[in-house]
C-alpha cells in the first residue's frame, strides 16, 4: 500500500509541476490543486499507515498499544485539506475577477508589473 | 498570567468580530484604531513579564506539553510582538485618510485583523504545525489585502504574490510530514530534546532544507524573492507598508527559531549556504533598489537587500551575531514601515511615485522631508540611529568571529543602501519641482496624516539614544536560543 501510494506522490507532484508551468492562470491553479493533494498525502504517508486500526483505545475492551493508528497526521491532513480548500476556493475568485478585467487568461499576455 | 499569554491572540479574533458587524465608517476607524492601541498595551504588559527572566508558557486544548498545542512567549518572540504592535497602532491610524480607507474600511479593518492574528500566532507558536495555520491565515488574509480594490495591476501581482507564497507553504506542509514521521513529535521544545541527541544529521537535513526553501520565499531571500518586488507597489500604500514592515520578518523571524532550536546537526553545511545565500540577497537586493526610479519600487528590493543582514547575523551564530540580527530586524521593521508610509505621503501631494515626477518637497513641506531623513538614515547606518548600531553589532560580530569576506560585502552593501536612499532624498526632496506636474494644486497634510510616521520615526530615534539597554535584552534573547534548555524546561514541565 505504502508503495503505491509513494508512486501516486511522486505522479501528482510531476503532474503539479507540469500545470504549474502552463501559462493558463486556470492551469495553474489545477496545479495548485495537485501540489497541495500530493502534499497532504506526503504528509499521510511520512507519518507511517497503520490500516484498520481505531485511533483511541477503550480501556473496558482490553486492547493494547499495537492495535492503534495515529490520530495525528489525520488531524494534520484534515486541516491541511479545509486551508487548501479555502485557498483554491480564493484563486477561482480572483482568477474570475482576473479574466472579467483583462479578457485573457494567459500569463503571457499580461503586461509585466515590475518594468517601470 | 494565563490570560495575558494568550491575549495577543484573543484581541485580533474579537476586533474581526466587531468588524464583520459594524458597517459605518467612523466606527470602525475608532474600534481598529483602539483595538491596536489595546494590543500594544498588551504586548508591552507581556514584555515587562518576560523582563523578569521566565519564559511565558501555555499549553491550549488540555492535554499535556508535547500533545497539547504549546503558545511559548520567550525574549525574542516578546520583541517582536512589541515592535509589530507599535507597527500595527501606526498602519491603523494612516489608514484613515488613504483611497483605500475611505472606500473599502471596514473590509480592511477585518482583514488588518487576520493578518495581525496569523502574525501574532506565528511569533507565539510552539508547535510547528501550529506555527504552520498561522502561517496560513496570514497568508490568506494579505492575499485579500494585496488585492483589495482589485484593479488590473493588483490581480496580475497579486497571481504572482500567490503562485509563490502557496509553493512556499506547500514546502513548509512537506517539511512538517517528513519531520513528523521521523521524530513522531511537532512541539518544537519536544523536537529540539529528541534532537539535540540525534546524530543522523543526514536524515534531518532532508526536512531542514524543506522548512529553509518554505521560510526562505517567505522571508524573500536570495533565489526566491521574485514575488516581491513583483507584488509590493501595487496595493495601496498602508498594506505595502504592512507588508514590508512585518510579513517577511516573519519568515525571517521563522528561520531564527528553527535554526537556533533544532536545526543546529550540521552547522558547517548550513552556515556556509546561509553566508553564500546572506551576501547574495544584500547584493542583488541593493544593486537592483539602486537601479529603480519609483520610491516604492527601490524600498521593495531594499527589503530584500536588509533580509540579507538578518541571515547574516543568523549565519555567524555567535551570541552576538544573533543579537545583531534581532537588533537589525527590530530596527528594520521600524524604519521600513516608516519609509513606506513617507512615500505614500509624497504621493498623496505629488500624485506620484516615480521619482522623475516629484520634488521641491524640502522646499514646501520641511516636516515631511524631516520624516523622511529619519527612517532613511536609520536604514543607511548614519549614527546615531537605530540602524548605525544594528549593523555596527552585525560588523562587530562577523570580524570577531572571522568572517571577512561577508563582513566586507555588508559595508559595501551599506554604500549602496546610502546611495539609494540619497537618489530619493535629492530626487523627491532637494531637485526643482519638474515643469510637469501630475497633480497641480497643493495639499495640505493633516496632523493625522503625519502621526504614524511621527510614531514610527521616534521609535527609531528611541532606538538609538537607547541602543545600549536594548542590545543587553537582545544579547540576552540570543544566548537563551543558543542555549535552548531553559526553553525546553518551560515548555515540557508544564
Amino acid at each position: 500500500m505504502e508503495f503505491l501510494l509513494a508512486i501516486l506522490v511522486g505522479v501528482l507532484y510531476t503532474a503539479g509541476v507540469y500545470m504549474l508551468l502552463r501559462r493558463s492562470v486556470l492551469k495553474f491553479i489545477i496545479g495548485i490543486i495537485f501540489l497541495s493533494n500530493a502534499t497532504n498525502l506526503l504528509v499521510f504517508l511520512a507519518a507511517g499507515l497503520i490500516p484498520g486500526e481505531p485511533v483511541f483505545l477503550d480501556p473496558a475492551a482490553g486492547s493494547t498499544l499495537q492495535e492503534l493508528a495515529d490520530p495525528l497526521p489525520q488531524a494534520l491532513v484534515l486541516t491541511a485539506v479545509v486551508i487548501g480548500f479555502g485557498i483554491v476556493v480564493y484563486l477561482l475568485a480572483v482568477k474570475y475577477r482576473l479574466f472579467h478585467e483583462t479578457r485573457t487568461d494567459d500569463l503571457d499576455q499580461l503586461k509585466p508589473t515590475e518594468e517601470e | 498570567m494565563m490570560l495575558l499569554t494568550i491575549l495577543p491572540i484573543l484581541i485580533p479574533v474579537v476586533m474581526m468580530i466587531f468588524h464583520l458587524v459594524i458597517r459605518v465608517r467612523r466606527t470602525a476607524a475608532i474600534v481598529g484604531i483602539s483595538g491596536s492601541m489595546l494590543l500594544l498595551v498588551t504586548s508591552v504588559l507581556i514584555m515587562r513579564e518576560v523582563l523578569k527572566g521566565d519564559i511565558l508558557s501555555m499549553v491550549v486544548g488540555g492535554w499535556e506539553a508535547p500533545f497539547g498545542i504549546s503558545i511559548v512567549i520567550d525574549r525574542m518572540s516578546a520583541l517582536f510582538l512589541v515592535v509589530s504592535s507599535v507597527i500595527i497602532v501606526a498602519i491603523s491610524i494612516f489608514t484613515l485618510h488613504t483611497p483605500l480607507g475611505k472606500t473599502h474600511l471596514t473590509k480592511f479593518y477585518f482583514f488588518f485583523f487576520t493578518l495581525i492574528l496569523g502574525i501574532n500566532g506565528a511569533f507565539m507558536a510552539g508547535d510547528i504545525f501550529n506555527l504552520y495555520v498561522w502561517f496560513e491565515i496570514m497568508l490568506l488574509s494579505s492575499f485579500v489585502l494585496i488585492t483589495l480594490g482589485f484593479s488590473k495591476d493588483q490581480l496580475r501581482a497579486g497571481i504572482k504574490y500567490m503562485a509563490l507564497n502557496l509553493i512556499g507553504s506547500l514546502f513548509f506542509l512537506a517539511g512538517i510530514g517528513l519531520l513528523y514521521g521521523k521524530t513522531g513529535t511537532l512541539n518544537m521544545a519536544h523536537l529540539a530534546q529528541i534532537l539535540m541527541d540525534d546524530e543522523q544529521s543526514i536524515l534531518i537535513n532532508s526536512s531542514a532544507m524543506l522548512f529553509f526553501l518554505a521560510f526562505g520565499i517567505k522571508a524573500a531571500v536570495f533565489p526566491l524573492y521574485y514575488w516581491l518586488p513583483a507584488s509590493y507597489h501595487t496595493p495601496d500604500i498602508t498594506v505595502s507598508s504592512l507588508f514590508a514592515g512585518i510579513l517577511t520578518k516573519v519568515g525571517v523571524y521563522a528561520m531564527i527559531r528553527f535554526f537556533t532550536l533544532f536545526f543546529v546537526q550540521d552547522p558547517l553545511f548550513w552556515h556556509n549556504l546561509l553566508f553564500v545565500i546572506a551576501g547574495l540577497t544584500m547584493v542583488v537586493g541593493g544593486m537592483a533598489a539602486s537601479s529603480r526610479y519609483e520610491t516604492r519600487k527601490i524600498l521593495s528590493y531594499h527589503i530584500i537587500s536588509q533580509i540579507g543582514y538578518m541571515l547574516m547575523g543568523l549565519a555567524i551564530f555567535t551570541p552576538l551575531g544573533i543579537a545583531g540580527a534581532i537588533f537589525f530586524t527590530m530596527h528594520n521593521m521600524l524604519a521600513k514601515t516608516n519609509t513606506f508610509l513617507v512615500s505614500g505621503l509624497i504621493n498623496r501631494k505629488r500624485g506620484s511615485y516615480s521619482l522623475k515626477e516629484v520634488g521641491g518637497l524640502f522646499r514646501e513641506s520641511p516636516g515631511l522631508a524631516v520624516l523622511f531623513i529619519i527612517p532613511a538614515f536609520a536604514l543607511a547606518g548614519i549614527p546615531p540611529l537605530s540602524g548605525f548600531f544594528a549593523k555596527f553589532i552585525l560588523i562587530k560580530a562577523g570580524f570577531q568571529d572571522g568572517h571577512y569576506i561577508i563582513t566586507g560585502v555588508a559595508i559595501l552593501t551599506g554604500l549602496l543602501t546610502l546611495y539609494s536612499m540619497i537618489k530619493i532624498w535629492n530626487e523627491a526632496f532637494l531637485k526643482k519641482s519638474p515643469e510637469q506636474q501630475v497633480k497641480k494644486e497643493t495639499i495640505r497634510l493633516r496632523f493625522t496624516d503625519l502621526l504614524p510616521s511621527l510614531i514610527l520615526g521616534s521609535a527609531t530615534v528611541l532606538m538609538g539614544i537607547f541602543a545600549g539597554p536594548i542590545f543587553e535584552f537582545t544579547m540576552d534573547a540570543a544566548s537563551a536560543l543558543l542555549d535552548p534548555v531553559l526553553y525546553m524546561e518551560s515548555v515540557m514541565s508544564r
